[in-house]
């Protein structure tokens, strides 16, 4: 079998700090990452491999994505492509599904395709579902993980609005989401990474995936941002200290009312 | 433009099956497309050999000013209409009026007529009703091909969808399909020059951006519940109701949902993503028993119970109460977090609640930067004296 699994690298967004003065991002110094959800869909992936199966990462980004691919090998995938061209760049995600779609295309044949939950930074979650789309495979969004896989018989547990379904699908199938029960990115160990440099590693431009050049980056791009800006900063609450409980509850009960917020 | 290629085609009927429209036929082990056609693409992802193409229109041919209306597609649950679904009505009938176009409702289920008369009243223009035994549970497949077909059809200028599971689930499909843009989880919706300005944060809430859909038609958005105000109860009721007859086959469909596990009904009242106030518990609250003074909290105020990852991770609670960026995202009037330090992954699941009241022992604690009110103390001492007083100030008003 073969997993192919999409994988971002983005800004950490718990490093971000806000410049008081300013109300802006600060983006300096700001580490990029392996996306946590990516590294999660990786991981499901190869608890599912058995023996002969094959992983391969691929990405789109800039040159310094390679780090994030890098660590993927590292962690169990078995090759890596990075899909790195400058007019891939200011995709919005029928762009970024495009891409990513003409690369599985290249890469033939699979069985399963893993997208993380969500990207940290743009937070859409429609790469996934854009590329199943695009490949006209069934999906299954919002996957906590997959409980079985049998032959070609695959069954996940999914996520519902109050509780969870079992679902059952034969492949081909695109699987977003995976959850797991422990919650830190694992980091892989000094071994591995060093063997990870000897995986198998392509990067492929434009023209390797062909198509048509209109569809890539910007110019592909169906949605245009126009203008990007802080929120507005909450206003400053009031906290209560006091030194007893009963007089602290009295004093927020009194400042809700007097607010009518109850 | 669809074409079937008669080399390819093998007459095996998977398209004539999976069309929802009934549109095409085998004639001499051949397959032909009729007028009924809405170029959904349901009959394209069936074909095992490849035979059907689909032609989308380039771009730059599309007539822009064809396509009027603003659309919202609502969502049944437990054959009731979500109230995202009137939200979604209210800021649809917003920009409807500015932009001198109408306000229609695609309604989709297993007997969902019968919600024609919810959305007349609040101000619908036009109800277009796609009844099917078949649409009684949601099936990406059956969903995406329904929409797709009536979205090609009729030539929607907007459609909004709610950024709930199904609709987070649905819209990318039918936008990949259309190759149309779409922009998730809006916060924040407004007619800019004539075209639908789509406010969203990003970058874990720390940035807003404003983005526009110039070239494609429906210019379309999934839009966060409990943000926008439901349309209200109007007098007029006379909104236009168009049957789309629809025949689907589950039989084609490839994700089959074998058992369903509903957690919240049993433990915990209100799903989150649905109330207007939650009660939120952390680690902080230190074990699944303690999780009661919570619950307790959350009966007085009549509010979902809510929670960090870490209790969840612990079992205290269902994943499904889970606030933040791995869980649900929730905006509502009331965001009472008790125990809860404030990560960032879970800011942003809640920082746009209108009011937020922070129980925390740690004056430090993050949570404290977003709360317009908070208590510096132990929660197990300042939650069941909070539920207390709020008991007798809510029977005394
Ligand atoms: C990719 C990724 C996604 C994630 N998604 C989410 C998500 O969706 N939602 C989410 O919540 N987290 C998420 N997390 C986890 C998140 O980073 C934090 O680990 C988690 O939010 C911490 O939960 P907490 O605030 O309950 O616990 P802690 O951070 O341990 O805080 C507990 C708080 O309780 C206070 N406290 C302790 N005892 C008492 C007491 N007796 N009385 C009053 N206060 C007390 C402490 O002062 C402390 O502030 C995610 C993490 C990653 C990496
Ligand atoms: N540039 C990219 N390269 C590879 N995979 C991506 C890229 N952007 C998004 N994805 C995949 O799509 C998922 C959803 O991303 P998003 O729709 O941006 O939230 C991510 O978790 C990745 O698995």
């Amino acid at each position: 079998m073969r997993f192919i699994v999409c994988v971002k690298q983005v800004p950490d967004t718990t490093e971000v700090k806000i410049d008081p003065e300013t109300n802006t991002l600060i983006r300096e110094g700001v580490p990029s990452i392996l996306n946590p959800f990516d590294q999660f869909a990786l991981e499901e992936a190869i608890k599912i491999k058995q023996e002969g199966d094959e992983i391969i990462v691929i990405s789109m980004g800039p040159p310094q994505a390679k780090k994030a691919l890098l660590k993927c090998l590292a962690l169990g995938a078995d090759k890596a492509i990075l899909l790195s061209d400058r007019i891939f760049a200011g995709a919005d995600t029928w762009a970024t599904s495009y891409t990513l779609t003409r690369c599985i295309k290249k890469i033939g044949d699979f069985n399963i395709i893993f997208c993380g939950l969500q990207a940290i930074d743009g937070d859409t979650a429609q790469v996934g579902p854009e590329i199943a789309a695009q490949l006209g495979i069934p999906q299954i969004t919002y996957c906590e993980s997959v409980e079985k896989l049998e032959g070609k018989k695959l069954t996940a547990k999914v996520q519902t609005d109050d509780g969870y379904k079992i679902v059952e699908t034969r492949l081909p199938i695109l699987i977003t989401g995976i959850t797991p029960s422990s919650f830190e990115p694992t980091n892989p160990p000094m071994m591995s990474i060093m063997k990870a440099n000897k995986k198998p590693f392509s990067t492929w431009d434009a023209n390797e995936l062909g198509g048509s050049k209109d569809n890539y980056g910007l110019n592909g791009s169906l949605t245009e941002v126009i203008k990007v800006y802080s929120p507005p900063a909450r206003q400053q609450g009031v906290v209560i200290d006091e030194e007893t409980a009963e007089t602290a509850v009295q004093k927020l009960i009194d400042l809700l009312s007097k607010d009518k917020v109850i | 433009m669809i074409n079937v290629d008669k080399e390819k085609c093998t007459g095996c009927e998977l398209c004539e099956k999976a069309c929802p429209f009934g549109a095409i036929t085998i004639v001499e082990k051949i397959a032909v497309i009729g007028d009924e056609c809405t170029l959904c693409g349901a009959c394209v992802d069936q074909c095992n050999v490849g035979a059907i193409t689909i032609q989308r229109k380039k771009i730059e041919d599309i007539d822009l000013s064809r396509y009027q209306d603003i659309w919202i597609v609502a969502e049944i649950k437990d054959d009731k209409v979500r109230n995202v679904s009137f939200e979604l009505l209210g800021k649809a009938k917003e920009l409807a009026d500015e932009l001198k176009q109408k306000v229609c409702v695609l309604l989709l289920g297993d007997n969902v007529k019968k919600f024609a008369q919810d959305f007349s009243n609040r101000g619908a223009n036009r109800i277009y009703i796609a009844e099917h035994e078949a649409l009684k549970d949601y099936y990406t497949e059956t969903y995406s091909s329904v929409v797709t077909g009536i979205i090609s059809k009729y030539k929607p200028n907007i459609v909004l969808y709610p950024a709930t599971i199904n609709g987070r689930d649905l819209a990318p499909r039918v936008a990949a399909t259309l190759e149309l843009g779409l922009t998730a989880d809006c916060t924040g919706l407004s007619i800019h020059d004539g075209l639908l300005l789509q406010t969203r944060p990003a970058f874990g809430g720390n940035i807003m951006a404003d983005i526009i859909c110039p070239a494609t038609r429906p210019q379309m958005a999934t839009v966060r519940p409990n943000v926008m105000e439901m349309a209200s109860i109007q007098d007029s009721n006379n909104a236009e109701i168009i049957d789309i007859p629809v025949n689907i086959d589950l039989q084609g469909v490839k994700v089959k949902t074998k058992e369903v596990i509903s957690e919240t009904a049993s433990e915990c009242g209100i799903p989150v993503c649905e109330a207007d106030t939650i009660v939120s518990g952390g680690r902080g609250v230190g074990s699944k028993e303690n999780f009661k003074l919570i619950e307790d909290l959350a009966k007085v105020l009549n509010a979902a119970v809510g929670a960090s990852r870490a209790a969840v991770d612990l079992g205290w609670i269902p994943k499904s109460q889970q606030v933040g960026q791995s869980g649900t995202t929730v905006s509502p009037k009331i965001y009472i977090a008790c125990g809860i330090s404030g990560t960032i992954q879970h800011l942003v699941g809640m920082k746009s609640s209108d009011i937020i009241i922070a129980i925390n022992k740690d004056p430090e604690a993050t949570i404290f930067n977003v709360a317009n009110y908070g208590i510096v103390g132990d929660l197990c001492e300042v939650v069941p004296l909070l539920t207390k007083a709020l008991k007798k100030k809510l029977c005394e008003d």
